[in-house]
């Protein structure tokens, strides 16, 4: 039976082999993903992100429960960092949601950054389509830190649940750096200390310049406290409250249609450059065309130019 | 007046306000102390002038503030430390017979060790408990094994000091129920029960409920032992697994002492008087290899201790302001490589800890990186702490160390090191807020990590293991515990089940269940009423589960 | 590309004592593996099960406590049920010379007994590289 079927059917160790295809960029994959594709888009993705040490995790652990008590099944893609130095990595996310790893209705996977060609978002968004295909109901995509990739990777998300806490200094940052505009919904953790309502102020000050026009889509900022599970009731309702608003005004539709366009960018990008690449036999003369650089006999837009000129050339004679 | 002629004073005044009040009560071992070759030692060495307000200042004299130079105004010359054994494995029956042995070699108090399912709360019978029945320690799941554990041990006779914490309520309302069996009063028992639950979140793990719970437990059992068991040391602040886990001497002592402010700071918020509990804390500290650092340590986690005491919590009396403290040798010291090089090990740290005015010492046998100790090397490691009493002749003087200038520079940068520590600590909110952030465990960790790339590295020389190594056999003689005890005392279990009055154990275990609803009741009286009808400690634990939740491990590396 | 090799650290039981386990991973992880880490007190269920979603290539398991000839095998026996028995499993910690045969029998491929240095792990590992790379 094929990889694509037992996917399908919800064998646990072929999604998980799945999941390392995807890593590992195996030969097979894009077979296997179009294999799988059209029994995708049934399930709802939730991203979780914000900074080191906001407890995303231990959310993401009670957002399962909450899941699994109303009967859905739940995929878990927690993506930490390589070691820029090694290329290893700890991936101890898991380590929170482990109460739920006896549970069959619940599939956690921990994914490396590693140096993606087609960057972290693509893998993610692969891994995110075994998950779906596969029958889970919920898939929750679980990032470390607000950079650049991290915001790709939010890309993938139907729902986007930025969380913030007090006292590490760096959520003032964090909002100017462009990262509310990817959260639908604020989380606040730790509410339980002194300073959680101060962020909560500037939370929603950021917020009110954002929509100073457009009052009505206003995205809700709650306060919990992950370790307690204290608001998380609350939370899990607003969540499901704010999908429906967005399913009803059309919006997740038309994220849904951006992330397939994007991920064909994505795509389209990686295998032109790959193309063209293995056209010109980049590698093996690239130490040919820094000589003709160094000696000033080429420069660098003309000689570039001047190949791909002659490559497009010679496949279209073809 | 010269400054000579000051310290001479203040030695006066010692002798008459302290000294005499000891001396009168409490005899020396002696009259007059020798060295070995016959030259008469002197109770307390002093500095040959110098400037007599910074050593009152500093060190001061033995007994009292800033107790940096030992607790007791005579220490060892009045009594040595209390030679104490950590020992328990298999049955009660098994373990009973082992302390019944330690006893008649000379060991003057008893130290339970139990097993993985007791120190969680587990019984024998429950699933989490397979493979681990017996396997550290004794296990005990009713008053049935606690009573056949002191069989013929009259606990008015021994003191007893049991490692336990998540659960240290249950094990004390059993030692209790014991003790009247056997016609003891409360105030007669003497011992001490770890019941330190933030180092288990930091670095040993047998952790059950989460901090506040918790505390409040440690709380309850402060205020019902002020009153009806006066002799007992309530809890015991241990460093001793934070160094295991690979901390440095400065961080043992910093986040120990950082976990005993956060006991006074819960004490205090309970409303208890500091002077009525602070007197019955103790310590537990490792001893490492490496001699003067460990002696500056102990010497310097007292002085801190008592100005933390006085001037941070304004305790008033001097027992409250007191760092008394057990001491273990290092077992992450010990190598499984030729591991008769242990013994050697163990004799170092048992003069750092002597030479550092420990109360009680366990010395580790020198077969424990293979597996249980066994008999015979339980007696070679009581042997090391004999002969470091009665024949080294360190225990003839008082801090013997004192005025070393290595050694009280090294005590004074240790101090100034733990400050740093603790001032960071108070900044992120308390000891409690530290541990849920993972900043302990992080320091900890970076620690141990540096440690142990520095061995590989054979930077740090391990003798027998990255150097003068040898070709071994495989040691013999190692001591195994029954893999079919767990059945076995499933089966003892089920006994006492059948035969206790069932509705007596149900009415308890629902008074319980609604008094810790109330977090202003102390949940002791109900703990030894369940004890005593024979409840048994899982079905303790589980009411308390339910009631409070269960911690989890949150800090990833 | 070279496969990235997936390693799982474990601690099976009630045993709280992490610190070999916590470099082990830490030193693995600079040597270049990905490293997944459960934490304490697991069953050896979960381990299992944890050991199939990640898709890991090696299971290592830490003990102190004794448990080892009750709960190393048992985590085998798991990963037989899941069929996931071509996962390599060692394990390391306070283990007897004499019980190394049994556990070898029960499917441990290794054993490493306290002191061991690091790069006989990473040896051991990369001796079974062809191993993992040919599944």
């Amino acid at each position: 039976m094929s990889l694509a079927r037992n996917i399908i059917q919800g064998d646990i160790r072929a999604i998980a082999r799945a999941m390392t295809w995807i890593e590992n960029e195996h030969e097979a994959k894009e077979q296997l993903i179009d294999e799988i594709f059209p029994d995708c888009g049934r399930a709802t993705v939730w991203g979780i992100t914000g900074p080191p040490g906001a407890g995303k995790s231990t959310l993401t652990d009670q957002l399962i429960t909450r899941e699994r008590r109303q009967g859905r099944k739940v995929g878990i893609i927690a993506v930490d960092p390589s070691s820029p130095f090694s290329g290893g990595a700890i991936l101890g996310d898991r380590l929170r949601m482990q109460q739920h790893a006896t549970d069959d209705g619940v599939f956690i996977r921990s994914m490396a950054s590693r140096g993606h060609l087609g960057g972290v978002a693509g893998s993610t968004g692969d891994a995110v389509k075994v998950l779906d295909a596969a029958g889970f109901d919920t898939i929750i995509v679980e990032t470390i830190g607000v950079g650049q990739t991290e915001i790709e990777v939010m890309g993938m998300a139907d729902i986007v649940l930025l969380v913030l806490v007090p006292g590490l200094g760096d959520e003032i940052q964090a909002l100017k750096a462009g990262v509310m505009e990817i959260g639908d919904l604020f989380v606040i953790n730790k509410a339980d200390r002194d300073d959680a309502g101060k962020i909560k102020a500037e939370v929603e000050y950021v917020l009110g310049l954002k929509y100073a026009e457009n009052m009505a889509a206003k995205n809700p900022v709650l306060m919990v406290s992950a370790l307690t599970g204290q608001g998380i009731d609350d939370l899990h309702h607003s969540l499901y409250s704010y999908l429906n608003l967005i399913r009803s005004s059309g919006t997740l539709e038309q994220r849904r249609r951006d992330r397939l366009a994007g991920e064909l960018r994505t795509i389209a990008a990686a295998k032109i450059e790959a193309l063209v690449h293995y056209h010109l036999d980049f590698e093996d003369r690239l130490d040919s065309w820094v000589e003709m650089l160094y000696s000033r006999k080429e420069s660098p837009y003309g000689l570039m130019n001047g190949r791909i000129e002659s490559l497009i050339k010679e496949l279209t004679d073809k | 007046m010269s400054e000579k002629k000051k310290l001479e004073k203040a030695l006066q005044e010692w002798e008459d306000r302290v000294l005499k009040k000891t001396l009168d009560h409490f005899p020396e071992r002696r009259e007059t102390f020798t060295t070995g070759s016959g030259m008469e030692i002197e109770r307390l060495a002093l500095p040959d002038g110098g400037d007599a307000d910074r050593y009152t200042e500093k060190l001061g004299f033995p007994g009292t503030y800033p107790f940096t130079r030992g607790v007791q105004p005579t220490m060892y010359r009045g009594r040595f430390w209390t030679m104490r054994q950590y020992a328990g494995f298999g049955t009660a029956e098994e373990s009973n017979q082992r302390y019944k042995y330690l006893l008649g070699q000379g060991q003057t108090g008893l130290s339970v060790a139990f097993d993985l399912p007791t120190q969680i709360g587990y019984d024998s019978d429950d699933p989490h408990s397979v493979g681990e029945v017996g396997k550290v320690g004794v296990a005990i799941d009713t008053l049935r094994d606690m009573e056949i554990l002191f069989d013929g041990i009259p606990l008015d006779k021994v003191s007893t000091s049991m490692t336990i914490n998540a659960p240290a309520s249950v094990l004390l309302a059993f030692y209790i129920a014991v003790g009247e069996k056997q016609g003891v009063s409360r105030d007669q028992l003497r011992g001490t029960i770890q019941n330190d639950i933030l180092k288990e979140y930091i670095a040993r793990g047998t952790y059950i409920f989460p901090p506040k719970p918790s505390l409040r437990l440690i709380t309850n059992i402060f205020a019902y032992c002020a009153k009806e068991v006066p002799q007992w040391n309530t809890i015991s602040i241990s460093g001793y697994h934070i160094r295991e886990a690979g901390s440095s001497a400065a961080q043992e002592v910093a986040f120990t002492l950082a976990d005993g402010i956060a006991y006074v700071k819960a004490a205090l918020a309970a409303g208890q008087d500091v002077d009525t509990f602070a007197g019955r804390l103790s310590f537990f500290f490792n001893a490492h290899n490496d001699l003067l650092e460990e002696v500056a340590k102990f010497r310097a986690a007292r002085r801190i201790w008592a100005r933390v005491m006085k001037e941070q919590f304004g305790a008033k009396q001097q027992k409250s302001m007191m760092l008394r403290f057990h001491t273990q040798t290092g077992g992450s010291t010990l190598t499984a490589q030729q591991p008769d090089n242990n013994i050697v090990r163990v004799a170092i740290q048992t003069l750092a800890a002597v030479l550092g005015g420990t109360q009680s010492l366990h010395t580790n046998s020198r077969d424990e990186a293979l597996g249980l100790p066994t008999e015979e090397a339980v007696r070679i490691a009581l042997r090391t702490q004999q002969i470091v009493a009665h024949e080294s002749g360190v225990a003839n003087t008082i801090d013997p160390l004192a005025g070393s200038y290595f050694v009280e520079s090294l005590t004074d940068r240790i101090e100034q090191q733990v400050n740093e520590y603790l001032a960071k600590i108070e900044e992120m909110g308390g000891m409690v807020q530290a541990i849920e952030k993972g900043y302990v465990q992080k320091e900890i960790q970076d620690s141990a990590y540096r440690y142990q790339r520095e061995i590989e590295s054979a930077e740090q020389v391990v003798v027998g293991v990255n150097k003068f190594q040898i070709q071994e056999e495989a040691p013999k003689d190692i001591l195994k515990v029954d893999p079919a005890l767990r059945e076995l005392q499933s089966k003892k279990l089920a006994a006492v089940r059948a035969e206790r009055d069932q509705s007596a154990v149900d009415a308890a275990l629902a008074a319980l269940r609604a008094a810790a609803k109330d977090t202003g009741i102390n949940l002791m009286p109900h703990i030894l009423e369940a004890a005593k009808r024979y409840a048994s400690l899982g079905e303790i634990c589980n009411v308390l589960r339910d009631e409070f939740g269960e911690y989890r491990e949150s800090i990833i590396l | 590309m070279a496969k990235k090799i997936r390693i799982l650290i474990g601690k099976p039981g009630l045993d709280g004592h992490d610190r070999g386990a916590k470099y082990i991973a830490r030193a693995l992880k600079d040597a270049g593996y990905e490293v997944v880490y459960t934490g304490i007190r697991q069953s050896p269920e979960a381990i299992a099960r944890t050991a199939v979603q990640e898709d890991v290539d090696f299971v290592g398991l830490s003990l102190l406590s004794g448990a080892h000839n009750e709960l190393f095998p048992e985590v085998i026996r798991q990963l037989k049920q899941e069929k996931a028995d071509d996962i390599i499993v060692f394990g390391g910690g306070v283990i007897p010379d004499d019980d190394i045969p049994g556990l070898t029998a029960a499917g441990i491929e290794a054993v490493f007994t306290p002191g061991t240095p690091i790069k006989d792990v990473i040896a051991f590992i990369e001796a079974n590289r062809e191993r993992v790379e040919s599944k």
